[in-house]
């Protein structure tokens, strides 16, 4: 069974998060980039399948700027097998990325697909339920624990107010939440090894998609910054301005 | 409870930018070095220093190692997070690959160590001794002794350790009494007491490797009847396998003032087994091989706990409100400004910076000329460039340490009264900082090193290795545009450098006392005088990548503030240097021992 993995090239989860001066995006000059932290848990639930035997190759994805090929590397040390860049520089919408990833899916013909339940720049949390859609396959997200049994899978899921189980069967799209694993730091001599892995480019267009935004991002703001509170000096002081100026009673 | 990010952009600023690591393709090893599997290298051990050796630190300096029956055991967490840095296979990083290294520079050797260091010194030892006796090994040992030790010493599942210094001698070792006798199997016994062995004996590997010097009997007296022998503290049986306990046992962890996740040992030997390595008699020789590698490590040792020092004291004197600026309030929204806003702090803040980067550039240039030397096809070059570091290593060993030292206890003051406080960490690096000045050859003895030996080498061959490409730099850049601001200063302290090498050499002959009197403060005039240098180079790059339009301008207009202040605040310490250099011995010597 072949295991594709879809990674996304963030923001650093280190990094303070700039707004730019003009409201249009967050700043991302020289800002420190590195794979979306799901997507590495992803990468990782992949490689061990591949150690236990259930899995035969393990494939990743990522889509964007030339630099994108860096996350793959990440990945390809941490055991991956093999990577394709789909090369754009527009803005990737999930909706696009779910097709771009049907694409691949077509091609490859992967037994599971894993993404992470959300990248932490935009946290969308749409590309993995989008694609099963597309793709006219099961889906399990916010996956917690996952055991492949022949052509299923169970998958322990991550719900409010605790865990459900579901079986589906396989091929499948799988998104992780961030307890399924905890990622493996890569080896000196994987990461050496991963340079010389393949590493497949594509664009959009070769793959016939078209990842033409459908969403237009009016304003990005920085959240309101904390103001100082007041004391009150007694209760009834503190229900009265809660009803009259708060507005939450 | 402080924290640690390893300084990778100023990393791949001095590799790629000032160093020009991907201009050494030809040499082995290199060809695999280049700047994306150079950043990816650093960036995979950052990871796991940050994040798995780190936070050990305080626990380490907390509980100590602990003897039971001659059995240590190492700190909570130490054993697990050695497990992962071996299974990562970051202990082989700069090793043979006939021995299962990668191969790769040591000039990225050196960085690791550092990144290692600052997360956590003590820790950082274990592995830092075995690279010494990889190194011995690797130089001195015969096929069948590389075949069965170094292997398993690369991959980590052995240490290593030296074992110099005893109870009555540890600067002059030609008093050493360790005994060797020969026996008939062409091994020897090894009998004596070894005192501050570092990683002597600890739970986490499987074997220990030791190094131990000692006389065999009936050799000449004195250094020169010294031999190095491998003595395992298990038997190892051809194939690899641990047979019986040998008769080396620690008999006692030494109290310290820091470093206290690390095992210093007294070991004694009571007719342990041992091989000889190299020739007999000759072992000074062979343990210079691993001295030398050694006094490079403890430089970076400086350096390292500096950097940490200086990240937590950055982050807290953003973070620590108290009085306002002397200017006018700055930060309204608060009770009070943060105290970075005062010039003293800033003063002390940049005084650490200036060190540690302009020393990280030092210890990498040197760690790139180790590469030259052991790889480089013509002979001349690998010669030049061996020079270069045979005059380098006891500047870096020396100043390194003593200016780590003082910027750690810099940091803690930026802390006041809380750098005092154990828990808040700052006090850890002071103590642990100590002792770099000391081990490996205490700092004097590195400054009578570099007037006693290495200055009269060859008639001053190693000098003009350093005073050649130095003139160079300044003929073609001091009328250039940086000249005024990053040339000038290096010129005026160079002649500096140049009148007290000429005072040392011409009293120094006249008097060895006068050449003894004035080396620690040559030693530390000439090592500013090669931060300068340094520093000089990485303006004029700096200044080229602003001109050239560069996108990442707060790092390189950081650079170049750092560079003049270095220049304005560090530099013209030369001056007093020189003052005291020419003052001469005479009141040093004029009191009788009873007067003091």
């Amino acid at each position: 069974m072949k295991v594709l993995v879809a990674v996304k090239r963030v923001v650093d989860y280190n990094v303070k998060v700039r707004v730019k001066a003009d409201g249009t995006g967050v700043d991302l000059a020289n800002v420190k980039m590195s794979m979306n932290p799901f997507d590495e848990i992803g990468v990782e639930e992949a490689v061990r399948l591949k150690e236990a035997g259930k899995a035969t190759e393990v494939i990743v994805v990522s889509i964007g700027p030339a630099q994108a090929q860096e996350t793959l590397r990440t990945a390809l040390a941490m055991g991956a097998d093999r990577g394709i860049l789909i090369k754009t520089d527009a803005e990737v919408q999930p909706l696009a990325v779910a097709k771009l990833l049907k694409a691949v899916c077509d091609a490859e013909q992967p037994g599971l697909v894993i993404t992470g339940k959300q990248a932490i720049d935009d946290d969308s949390n749409q590309t993995g339920q989008m694609l099963a859609a597309l793709w006219g396959r099961p889906q399990a997200t916010f996956a917690n624990k996952l055991f492949i049994e022949g052509d299923k899978a169970k998958v322990v899921r991550e719900i409010d107010g605790g865990l459900q189980t579901v079986e589906i069967d396989l091929p499948a799209v799988l998104t992780t939440d961030l307890r399924l694993n905890e990622p493996r730091y890569a080896s000196l001599p994987n990461i050496m090894k991963a340079k010389k892995k393949p590493i497949d480019e594509k664009t959009p267009e070769s793959l016939g998609v078209d990842i033409a935004s459908r969403l237009k991002v009016l304003k990005v703001a920085e959240p309101p910054k904390r103001v100082a509170g007041v004391k009150v000096p007694d209760v009834a002081t503190l229900v009265q301005k809660l009803k009259t100026e708060a507005g939450v009673i | 409870m402080p924290t640690y990010k390893a300084p990778l952009r100023d990393f791949r600023f001095l590799l790629n930018d000032l160093l020009n690591i991907q201009n050494y393709g030809n040499l082995p090893g290199f060809a695999e070095a280049t700047p994306d599997m150079v950043d990816a290298v650093l960036d995979g051990s950052a990871q796991l220093m940050e994040e798995v050796i780190a936070p050990l630190n305080q626990v380490g300096d907390l509980e100590g190692c602990k003897l039971d029956n001659g059995v240590v055991t190492t700190p909570t967490g130490f054993k697990a997070a050695y497990k992962t840095y071996c299974e990562g296979g970051w202990n082989g990083l700069t090793a043979d690959p006939e021995y299962g290294g990668q191969g790769l520079p040591h000039v990225l050797g050196l960085a690791m160590s550092e990144m290692m260091t600052s997360a956590n010194m003590a820790f950082g030892m274990y592995p830092g001794l075995s690279h010494g006796a990889y190194e011995a090994i690797h130089a001195w040992g015969t096929d069948e002794q590389k075949k069965l030790y170094l292997p398993r010493i690369v991959s980590g599942e052995w240490s290593g350790t030296m074992n110099l210094t005893e109870p009555h001698c540890g600067t002059d070792l030609g008093l050493l009494r360790t005994k060797a006798e020969p026996q008939a199997d062409g091994s020897y016994k090894i009998t004596g007491t070894k005192i501050f062995i570092s990683a002597g004996e600890h739970d986490l590997t499987s074997n220990i490797i030791h190094l131990v010097l000692a006389k065999v009997p009936g050799g000449p007296a004195g250094i020169k009847g010294i031999s190095l022998f491998i003595v395992p503290k298990f038997m190892v049986n051809a194939d690899g396998s641990l047979g019986a306990r040998n008769g080396v046992m620690c008999g006692s962890l030494e109290h310290k003032m820091g470093i206290h996740g690390n095992a210093t040992c007294v070991l004694n030997y009571d007719g342990a087994t041992g091989y000889l390595i190299g020739e007999k008699h000759k072992g000074m020789r062979a343990m210079f091989t691993m001295m030398n590698a050694a006094r490079l490590g403890v430089g970076m040792q400086g350096l390292a706990v500096a950097e940490i020092a200086y990240q937590n004291a950055v982050s807290y004197a953003k973070d620590r409100v108290q009085g306002r600026s002397l200017t006018g309030t700055k930060d309204a929204g608060k009770p009070a400004d943060p105290i970075i806003v005062h010039p003293d702090i800033r003063r002390m803040l940049l005084t650490i910076r200036a060190f540690t980067e302009g020393a990280r550039a030092l210890a990498l240039w040197t760690g790139i000329n180790i590469d030259l030397a052991n790889k480089h096809p013509d002979p001349a070059q690998r010669q030049a460039a061996d020079d270069l570091v045979a005059l380098l290593t006891p500047m870096v060993k020396s100043y390194l340490t003593d200016a780590g030292y003082e910027s750690a206890t810099m940091a803690q003051q930026v802390w006041g009264g809380h750098g005092y406080i154990r828990e808040n960490g700052m006090e850890q690096f002071v103590r642990d900082a100590r002792i770099a000045m000391i081990y490996e050859g205490a700092n004097g003895i590195q400054a009578l090193d570099l007037v006693g030996r290495k200055l009269p080498t060859g008639m001053g061959r190693l000098l003009r290795r350093f005073f050649h490409p130095v003139e160079q730099f300044i003929q073609e850049n001091v009328a250039g545009p940086a000249g005024k601001d990053f040339v000038m200063p290096l010129a005026k302290a160079f002649a500096r450098l140049q009148q007290a090498t000429a005072y040392v050499a011409e009293q120094g002959l006249k008097n060895p006392d006068e050449a003894g009197a004035a080396s620690s403060d040559y030693l530390r005039l000439f090592a500013l005088v090669a931060l300068g240098h340094m520093w000089a180079q990485k303006a004029l790059v700096a200044q080229a990548k602003l001109n050239d339009g560069a996108q990442d301008r707060a790092f390189y207009e950081t650079k170049l503030v750092t560079a003049r202040f270095f220049m304005e605040r560090l530099l013209p310490d030369t001056g007093s240097l020189l003052a005291k250099v020419q003052a001469g011995g005479r009141t040093m010597m004029a009191l009788d021992a009873a007067n003091f």
